[in-house]
């Protein structure tokens, strides 16, 4: 099968769930990247690296900023005299949102957020969790191309090979641009969360710090909120030590600790690091939702009947604010050897 | 301004959801607007609030979405229409964006409409962005911040890397995330003037569409495998001497 893959990308740099649909395209026979925007040479040779046979490119200051319809209706010329079986994306805010427009414009179906992925012959099935993870659907597409997003961190990222080269096409961008990008506000520095192999999350235990003396002139509820922050400094220490992300639980996100784009949960990120710190979080359903997929949960709360324990490996009861930094050292003490 | 509100009637966020006969089922739990949708609703209260103009509520479904109109209603929303029809039996999500598309061609001049930025049930997530493919407006999508002036509309979307600042003349569909603000909670007087609306339904023939033909095939459901896991709880003498045994334990599981 030929396999087209849509390579998403920020000012160059491809979110790694781009080269985990190349990895799953490589299965089905050859694969074409596909990228837009302006300076794309090291994400095209990347894109050969990580095992694409060709790559179509459409490069056009035009095209500097993802804009939807703009994007969409380049996409859809990389089907001008050419056949694709497969259309694969990351699902990735872009990824899902292109995904979607490229089903109207093609006339096709979309199955999105596929966590597996099964061909039998040229028909593709995949399975997609909906109901917030608590149930796992099989479905397939009843039309062609066989357009498919791809859950981050569901698939294995290839080995990239380094020197590996292929063909570049050039394809002239699309119109019909209804949006114009103004700029961008970047979020709190750091790993994004949907990435992170590890994230240290915080929930409204996190007020709690009876040792913390917040600082005169502040009410009840400002200081309830300074206390929370000195805790989320906290963990963004041990964090910064793994190379991870700091995530929030909802009560924490809705008392004003901390702003919504940490939320966890299912009305938040669903994230799947390899490990997930859970601290001060008791576990509602909601939360569960967004990170029960994570690999290994380690859950520090004092109270012993906390659902969050109901899912975690390994459970500390006990005061965070002793535990966490007593835990960032010994980690630290034992990742230098 | 003429506002439309698309909402959906989903289980409850704390509803136990299992497969039986191979369908989702949620037990006794009560149906609920779709959490993401009362973003949505109260996004196009404050537009209305600021500008002027009419909210309208439109669901896709049988009686149950009557449960997501009335919340809308109960919230402020003017009026509420529910799409109905034998056929939507069959119906995709795609299927629910063209007929959503439909509806809101045909009630003529609205200036924006609101979606959710996915329903917690199906969560794909494509609805609005394919309803405004469909309408041939710009998709403002992830919204958290929303500015309209005269014709123009900026917005910031929640994106990966933070936001994106992106501006568009109306008519447009935006979806809403969270940090919109908190969704009012349906006053007295507003459950009341709910429970007595009457809401109005339309079938494909009145829409002037057949129903559409789905795209993709549902194979089958399970429910999600249980995570079995015992949890070994890390106790020492001091926070030190726990930090220690809980360090040993992590770097044991060789995943950083």
């Amino acid at each position: 099968m030929n396999t087209l893959v849509y390579i998403d990308h920020f000012k160059g740099e491809a979110l790694p769930a781009s080269w985990e649909a190349v990895g799953v395209a490589k299965t089905l026979g050859t694969v074409a990247g596909l990228a837009f925007g302006a300076g794309l040479e090291a994400l095209t040779k990347s894109a050969f690296e990580y095992g694409v046979d060709e790559i179509l490119v459409a490069e056009d200051a035009a095209l500097t900023d993802y804009r939807a319809e703009l994007y969409a209706s380049t996409l859809k010329q990389a089907f001008s005299g050419r056949n694709w079986d497969v259309l694969l994306f990351p699902t990735t805010s872009r990824g899902r949102e292109l995904a979607a427009m490229a089903a109207i414009d093609l006339n096709s179906g979309v199955l999105v957020d596929a966590v597996t992925l099964e061909a039998n012959g040229d028909k593709l099935t995949i399975t997609r969790p909906t109901y917030s993870g608590k149930v796992l659907a099989k479905v397939t597409s009843a039309s062609k191309p066989q357009i498919i997003t791809l859950r981050g961190r569901a698939f294995p990222k290839p080995v990239p090979h380094p020197g590996e080269s292929g063909i570049v096409t050039k394809i002239a961008a699309g119109s019909g641009a209804l949006t114009v990008v103004e700029g961008y506000s970047t979020a709190e520095g750091g790993v994004s969360l949907t990435d992170a192999n590890v994230i240290v999350s915080g929930g409204r235990g996190l007020s709690e710090n009876p040792s913390l003396q917040p600082p005169t002139g502040l009410d009840a509820k400002q200081a309830e909120v300074w206390r929370a922050q000195q805790g989320f400094i906290m963990l963004k220490e041990m964090a910064d030590l793994l190379g991870g992300a700091v995530g929030a639980s909802r009560a924490a996100v809705d008392a004003g600790y901390v702003p919504y784009a940490m939320q966890v949960g299912q009305t938040g990120k669903l994230v799947s690091p390899n490990i997930y710190f859970a601290c001060g979080i008791s576990g509602a359903i909601q939360h569960l939702a967004g990170m029960r997929s994570s690999k290994l949960i380690v859950a520090i709360n004092k109270d012993p009947d906390a659902p969050i324990f109901k899912l975690a490996r390994y459970g500390v009861v006990g005061d965070l604010f002793q535990i966490v930094p007593a835990l960032t050292v010994a980690l630290q003490q034992r990742l230098a050897k | 301004m003429k506002l439309v509100a698309c909402v959906k009637s989903t289980p409850d966020t704390i509803a136990t959801i299992k497969v039986e006969n191979g369908k989702p089922t949620w037990g006794e739990a009560p149906l609920v607007i779709n959490p993401w949708d009362e973003y949505a609703v109260e996004s196009a209260l404050q537009l209305k609030e600021a500008n002027g103009g009419t909210v309208t509520a439109i669901s896709v479904g049988g009686e149950e979405a009557r449960i997501a109109l009335k919340h809308a209603l109960a919230m402020g929303a003017d009026d509420a229409l529910q799409i109905s029809d034998p056929a939507l039996a069959g119906v995709d999500p795609q299927g629910v964006a063209r007929i959503l598309a439909a509806v809101i061609q045909k009630l003529g001049g609205v200036d924006l409409a609101f979606f959710g930025r996915q329903s917690i049930d199906n969560d794909s997530g494509t609805t609005p962005a394919q309803a405004a493919r469909l309408l041939g407006w710009p998709a403002l999508t992830l919204a958290s911040v929303i500015k309209v002036d005269g014709a123009n509309l900026r917005v910031e979307r929640a994106i990966e890397e933070g936001r994106q600042i992106v501006s568009a003349k109306l008519p447009a569909v935006i979806s809403l995330v969270k940090d919109i603000g908190e969704p009012r909670y349906p006053s007295f007087m507003g459950i009341r003037r709910a429970s007595k609306a009457e809401i109005p339904t339309w079938s494909f023939s009145q829409i002037g569409i057949p129903a559409p033909a789905p795209m993709i095939e549902y194979i089958s459901n399970e429910d999600a495998p249980v995570r079995e896991v015992v949890c070994e709880l890390i106790t020492g003498a001091n926070p030190q001497e726990i930090a220690e045994h809980l360090a040993d334990k992590i770097l044991g599981e060789k995943l950083l």
